[in-house]
C-alpha cells in the first residue's frame, strides 16, 4: 500500500471525547498524536447541539453544543504534535495497533500506533430494534436525525409529532420542533418514570405545555406514504399493552428516542471485550481495554449524560495512552499482564445497572461512574460492604460519580474485601 | 406522461415478470415499453420477497410452478452473472421433526425426483447438524437440495430493468394503468393520469393486481387472493447461524416459515401467510412477530427477538388454482400473468422465456439484435473490494473514498453509480446499494443520501421521497417554515 503512517497515540474520533483525550495525551507526552475524524470537521455530534446547558460541571456556564467544542478544536488545530485528519474513515482496527482508513485525497491510509483511545461515539436505537408493528411509511426517525434535518440542513421533518422514549434526544427535539413551529403531541415513555434528565422534562416539555405519557408506548404505525398517525397504548408491569387503552394520535411524524448504543463494531473488530451491561468495552482505571494500549473514552465506553464528564473521562484515556506509548508497547504490555493479576473487577450488584471501570488497582483513588436500575430516594451505595456514599434521590437517568478514597480502602483491607478479587458495588434503601 | 411511440409490446407491472420479460424482449428487433406504478421497479411482492431461488421439490409434478420453478432455478447462475446480481447457491433443506412430518418429507423427495431437481438428498438429524450445527436437536430427517440458492430479489428486477434499457426498452415508472382499449391500432394503455400509451401486444405482469388488469381486457378473471407475509431481519452479526435456507415441511397454504440466509449476509426469519381481503395492507404486526419467532425458534433455537433489526411485509398474488395462470385475451394479443406466487422469483426467467413463445405464436416476429449486450456495467461493491482494489477506484473516483453508511461501509461513489442506474428514492438508493440497511437502519446517513439524491437530480431536498410521490421526507424549509412563509411543501 501507497500510504503507511506510524503515529504514538491514535484516536478514533473526532468528538468531544477524541478531542480531550488528544489534548491529554500532548500534555502527557506524546510526540505525534492522530485523530481520525469521518466527518468534514471536528467537534462530532456536538455541532448539531445547538440548544444550551452544555459545561455547567466543566467551565461553570451554560455554552451551546457547538460552543463546547471550540473550547477544544482550536487548540487541537494549533497544536503542530496533533495530526487531524477528516473525512476519514476507519475500515479496520487490529488487537496490534494497526489501522485501515479511508481518505478522498490520500486513498487507503494504513496506520501503525504505539497506542490507540476508541472515541467512535454510539448510535441511536431504531424502529427495527422495538420491533413496532405496522407499515414502513415515511416520517418516521430517530431524534439525533430529525436533529440533524433541522440543525445542520435547515429542514423539517414534520409538522405534527410524536415522540416514542423520553431520552435527553427526544426531549430537546420536542423543544425544537415546537420553537420551529410544529406541534409536538405527546412525548410516550414506556417506563414509568422518564428516561432523560429531569432539567429537559421541565425545560424542553412542562415549558411548552407538552404531554408526557408514562407506562405507555407506540403499538402500531399508521400511513402508508407518510406516517398518518400512531396508536399509543399503556402498558402493565411487564411492559405488555394492556388491550382497551389503545388512543390514535393523528401525526405526521414518530421521532424515536429510545436509548443509544455504544458503536464498538471496530473495537470488536480488535478483540476487545465488551461489557453486556454498558454495550462498551471493559476497562481499568485508566481507561484501557483488556486489549493492551487500546483505551476508550466518551460514548463508545458508557452512554453519558453530561459531556463534561466525557471530557474528564477521556483526559484520563488520553494520558494513559500517552504514557503507554511513551513506556514502549512491549514493556506496557508485560506490565499490564501483571496489572491485570493484581487487579479487582467491580461488578453492579442491587440496584445498579453499570458500573465503571470494571476492573481497578487495588489502592487507586478513583472515580466510580454509576446508574442505577430504578429511581430511589435515600439510599446508600456500597463496595464490598464498606458504605461509600449516601444519596438523596437517584434516577437512572443520571450518572452518579463517586471518589473511593484512601479511607475506602482501609475499610475494605479491614473487611477482608480485597483478598477477594471482586468487589460489588450495591445500591440499597437506609 | 405518456409517449409517442407506437410500441410492439407493453409490459405492465415492474416486479420481477415484468422485468424479466422486457429483458427478454430487449433481445430482439421490436419496440418494448414497461410501465411501472411505483417509483421505481421491484417495489411491489418483489422487494418484499425471500429471495430464495427454490430447488423445485415443492411443487406438484407437471404443474407450471414445477416446470418453470426447475426451468428457472437452471438459469440463474448465467442471470445473475450477466447481470453482476448477488446470488449464491447455498442450498435448501426442508426439516422433519415427527414421524408424521418425516413421511411427508419423503413425499416431497419422490416429487423432487420427479421434477427433476438434481443432486438431492435424506440426512437423519445428526448428519444434517454436522452441516448446520445450529439446527435444533428435534430435527431427525432432513431432504436437502444444494441446486436451492439466494439472490436479492429488489436488485435482480433492478438490474433487468437497466440492461433492458440499456437494449432499447423504455421504462416508465409512476404510471398508474386506468385502462385498456383495443382498437384497429392495436392497444391504448390509459394512466390514471391521463398518459397514454399504444402498442400491439400487451403482456399483464401486474402482480397483486394482474387480476383488475386481465378484467379490463375483458377477460372473466379470477380473483387473486392476497396474501401477507411478514418477514424479520437479524443483525449481520449473527450472519453465519445457518448457510442454507431451512424450510420446515409445509403447510396446504404456505411453504411456512422459514430460516433464510439473505444474499447480503443478514438472517431473515419469515414469512406469515395470512390471507387479506383486500390488496393494499403491507402492515407487520405483534401477533405475526410472536408467530414467526415461535416457529423458527424451533428450528433453529439460537434465534432471539433481541436480533431483530428490521422487519417489512409484503403481499403475494395468491393463486386461485394453486398453480401460476397463463390467460390470453384478443387472439392471443395481450398475455396474462395471474397467480404468480411462489416459486415465483426462481421461475421469472422461465415464465419470461414461455411468455415469449406465447407472443411468437400469436404472431409477434422476434429476430434477434445482432448488438445486444446481455451484460450490465458492473457494480462496484466497495466493502467487498481488495485494499489495491480500493485503491484503485479511489484514484479513479474520491467519491468512493467517502463512506456514507457506517454500518454497512458504503460509499457516496457507490450512491451516485446506483442513482445514475435509475435510483430516485431513499429506499431505491438502500436497496441498491444497502445504505441504510444496516444496524443504524439510516439513523446516520438518511440525510446525507438525500442530499445526494436533490444533487444528482437537481431537485430541492424537499422533493426526496422515501418511495415515490406522497413519501417526501422533509416537510419544509425550517426557515420559511417558522415565517409562516410556507406552510404546506
Amino acid at each position: 500500500m501507497r500510504n503507511t503512517h506510524y503515529t504514538d497515540v491514535a484516536i478514533i474520533g473526532g468528538g468531544p471525547a477524541g478531542l480531550a483525550a488528544a489534548l491529554a495525551a500532548r500534555k502527557a507526552g506524546a510526540e505525534h498524536v492522530t485523530i481520525l475524524e469521518r466527518s468534514h470537521e471536528l467537534g462530532g455530534i456536538l455541532q448539531q447541539c445547538i440548544h444550551n446547558g452544555f459545561g455547567i460541571h466543566r467551565f461553570k456556564e451554560e455554552l451551546t453544543g457547538p460552543e463546547y467544542a471550540y473550547r477544544f478544536i482550536p487548540e487541537v488545530e494549533a497544536d503542530p504534535g496533533i495530526h487531524v485528519y477528516l473525512n476519514t474513515m476507519v475500515l479496520s482496527l487490529s488487537s496490534d495497533k494497526e489501522m485501515t482508513a479511508v481518505h478522498p485525497g490520500h486513498g487507503l491510509i494504513k496506520l501503525r500506533a504505539k497506542a490507540v483511545v476508541l472515541a467512535m461515539g454510539c448510535r441511536e436505537r431504531t424502529r427495527g430494534a422495538l420491533s413496532i408493528p405496522g407499515t414502513r411509511p415515511a416520517g418516521v426517525f430517530t431524534a439525533g436525525t430529525a436533529q440533524r434535518f433541522v440543525n445542520m440542513d435547515g429542514f423539517m421533518p414534520g409538522k405534527q409529532v410524536v415522540i416514542l422514549g423520553s431520552g435527553d434526544i427526544g426531549l430537546i427535539m420536542a423543544r425544537r420542533f415546537t420553537l420551529e413551529g410544529a406541534k409536538v403531541e405527546a412525548v410516550v415513555e414506556i417506563m414509568p418514570y422518564p428516561a432523560g434528565l429531569a432539567r429537559n422534562i421541565a425545560q424542553c416539555l412542562e415549558d411548552f405545555d407538552i404531554p408526557l405519557y408514562l407506562s405507555s408506548t407506540v403499538t402500531a404505525i399508521h400511513g402508508k406514504d407518510r406516517v398518518e398517525g400512531v396508536t399509543v397504548s399503556q402498558v402493565d408491569d411487564n411492559w405488555c399493552p394492556i388491550p382497551g387503552t389503545e388512543r390514535y394520535i393523528p401525526c405526521d411524524t414518530l421521532l424515536l428516542s429510545v436509548g443509544l448504543i455504544p458503536e464498538n463494531e471496530l473495537s470488536q473488530e480488535a478483540e476487545v471485550p465488551l461489557d453486556r451491561c454498558t454495550g462498551g468495552p471493559i476497562v481499568d482505571e485508566n481507561r484501557e481495554t483488556e486489549i493492551s494500549g487500546i483505551f476508550a473514552c466518551g460514548n463508545v465506553l458508557h452512554v453519558h449524560d453530561l459531556v463534561d464528564y466525557v471530557s474528564e473521562e477521556a483526559e484520563i484515556a488520553g494520558e494513559a495512552a500517552a504514557r503507554y506509548a511513551q513506556n514502549q508497547a512491549a514493556a506496557a504490555s508485560e506490565n499490564q499482564v501483571q496489572r491485570q493479576a493484581s487487579q479487582l473487577a467491580i461488578t453492579p450488584g442491587e440496584g445498579v445497572r453499570y458500573v465503571l471501570p470494571q476492573r481497578i488497582t487495588p489502592g487507586a483513588e478513583v472515580d466510580l461512574y454509576l446508574r442505577v436500575m430504578q429511581p430511589m430516594d435515600d439510599i446508600t451505595l456500597s463496595l464490598g460492604g464498606v458504605a461509600l456514599a449516601r444519596k438523596r434521590q437517584v434516577r437512572p437517568s443520571e450518572m452518579l460519580k463517586i471518589r473511593l478514597k484512601p479511607q475506602h480502602w482501609d475499610s475494605l483491607r479491614e473487611a477482608g474485601a480485597v483478598q477477594g478479587r471482586e468487589l460489588c458495588l450495591k445500591a440499597e434503601p437506609r | 406522461m405518456g409517449a409517442a411511440t407506437h410500441y410492439d409490446v407493453i409490459v405492465i407491472g415492474g416486479g420481477v415478470v415484468g422485468t424479466a420479460v422486457l429483458r427478454t424482449l430487449s433481445r430482439y428487433q421490436l419496440k418494448a415499453a414497461l410501465l411501472e406504478k411505483a417509483a421505481e421497479v421491484g417495489w411491489g411482492a418483489t422487494k418484499a420477497n425471500s429471495g430464495i431461488v427454490h430447488a423445485g421439490f415443492h411443487n406438484k409434478p407437471g404443474s407450471w410452478m414445477a416446470r418453470l420453478c426447475v426451468a428457472g432455478n437452471r438459469m440463474y447462475d448465467q442471470l445473475c452473472e450477466e447481470l453482476d446480481v448477488p446470488f449464491i447457491r447455498n442450498g435448501v433443506m426442508m426439516v422433519a421433526r415427527t414421524p408424521e412430518e418425516e413421511k411427508i418429507l419423503r413425499d416431497f423427495y419422490q416429487q423432487g425426483l420427479e421434477n427433476g431437481v438434481p443432486d438431492m438428498e435424506l440426512l437423519d438429524g445428526d448428519a444434517a447438524r454436522r452441516l448446520e450445527p445450529n439446527l435444533s436437536e428435534e430435527i431427525t430427517l432432513v431432504l436437502r437440495a444444494p441446486s436451492g440458492g439466494i439472490v436479492a430479489p429488489f436488485e435482480l428486477a433492478a438490474a433487468l430493468a437497466e440492461n433492458a434499457a440499456a437494449n432499447g426498452a423504455d421504462v416508465y415508472t409512476e404510471v398508474e394503468v386506468a385502462a385498456i382499449s383495443h382498437g384497429d391500432d392495436g392497444f391504448i394503455v390509459t394512466s390514471k393520469d391521463g398518459g397514454t400509451w399504444k402498442g400491439t401486444y400487451v403482456v399483464n405482469a401486474a402482480g397483486l393486481f394482474a387480476d383488475d388488469l386481465a378484467r379490463m381486457c375483458g377477460l372473466d378473471a379470477p380473483s387473486l387472493i392476497p396474501r401477507k407475509g411478514e418477514e424479520y431481519i437479524l443483525d449481520q452479526r449473527l450472519g453465519d447461524l445457518v448457510k442454507h435456507t431451512i424450510f420446515p415441511v409445509p403447510t396446504p397454504k404456505s411453504k411456512g416459515i422459514l430460516v433464510i440466509p439473505t444474499a447480503e449476509g443478514n438472517i431473515m426469519i419469515g414469512p406469515t401467510a395470512l390471507e387479506l381481503p383486500y390488496k393494499d395492507d403491507a402492515a407487520t404486526t405483534a401477533a405475526g412477530l410472536n408467530e414467526i419467532l415461535s416457529f423458527t425458534q424451533g428450528l433453529v433455537p439460537k434465534i432471539s427477538r433481541r436480533d431483530i433489526i428490521a422487519s417489512f411485509a409484503g403481499i403475494r398474488a395468491g393463486s386461485p388454482a394453486g398453480d401460476f395462470i397463463f390467460e390470453t385475451s384478443h387472439t392471443g394479443k395481450a398475455v396474462h400473468l395471474l397467480g404468480i406466487e411462489s416459486p415465483g422469483l426462481t421461475a421469472a426467467p422461465a415464465i419470461a422465456e414461455h411468455v415469449l413463445q406465447m407472443l411468437r405464436e400469436a404472431g409477434l416476429p422476434l429476430e434477434e439484435k445482432p448488438d445486444f449486450n446481455p451484460r450490465r456495467p458492473e457494480v462496484i461493491r466497495f466493502k467487498q473490494l481488495s485494499d489495491g482494489e480500493k485503491e484503485a477506484v479511489i484514484k479513479e473516483n474520491p467519491l468512493y473514498a467517502h463512506v456514507v453508511c457506517r454500518c454497512e461501509t458504503i460509499t457516496e461513489g457507490e450512491i451516485v453509480d446506483a442513482i445514475r442506474r435509475g435510483a430516485r428514492t431513499v429506499d431505491g438508493v438502500k436497496f441498491r446499494t444497502r445504505a441504510g440497511m444496516g444496524r443504524c437502519q439510516g439513523g446516520f446517513c438518511t440525510p446525507y443520501v438525500v442530499r445526494i439524491l436533490a444533487r444528482e437530480l437537481g431537485v430541492s431536498p424537499l422533493e426526496i421521497t422515501k418511495r415515490g410521490k406522497g413519501s417526501e421526507l422533509l416537510t419544509a424549509d425550517a426557515k420559511l417554515y417558522l415565517k409562516g412563509g410556507e406552510t404546506d411543501a
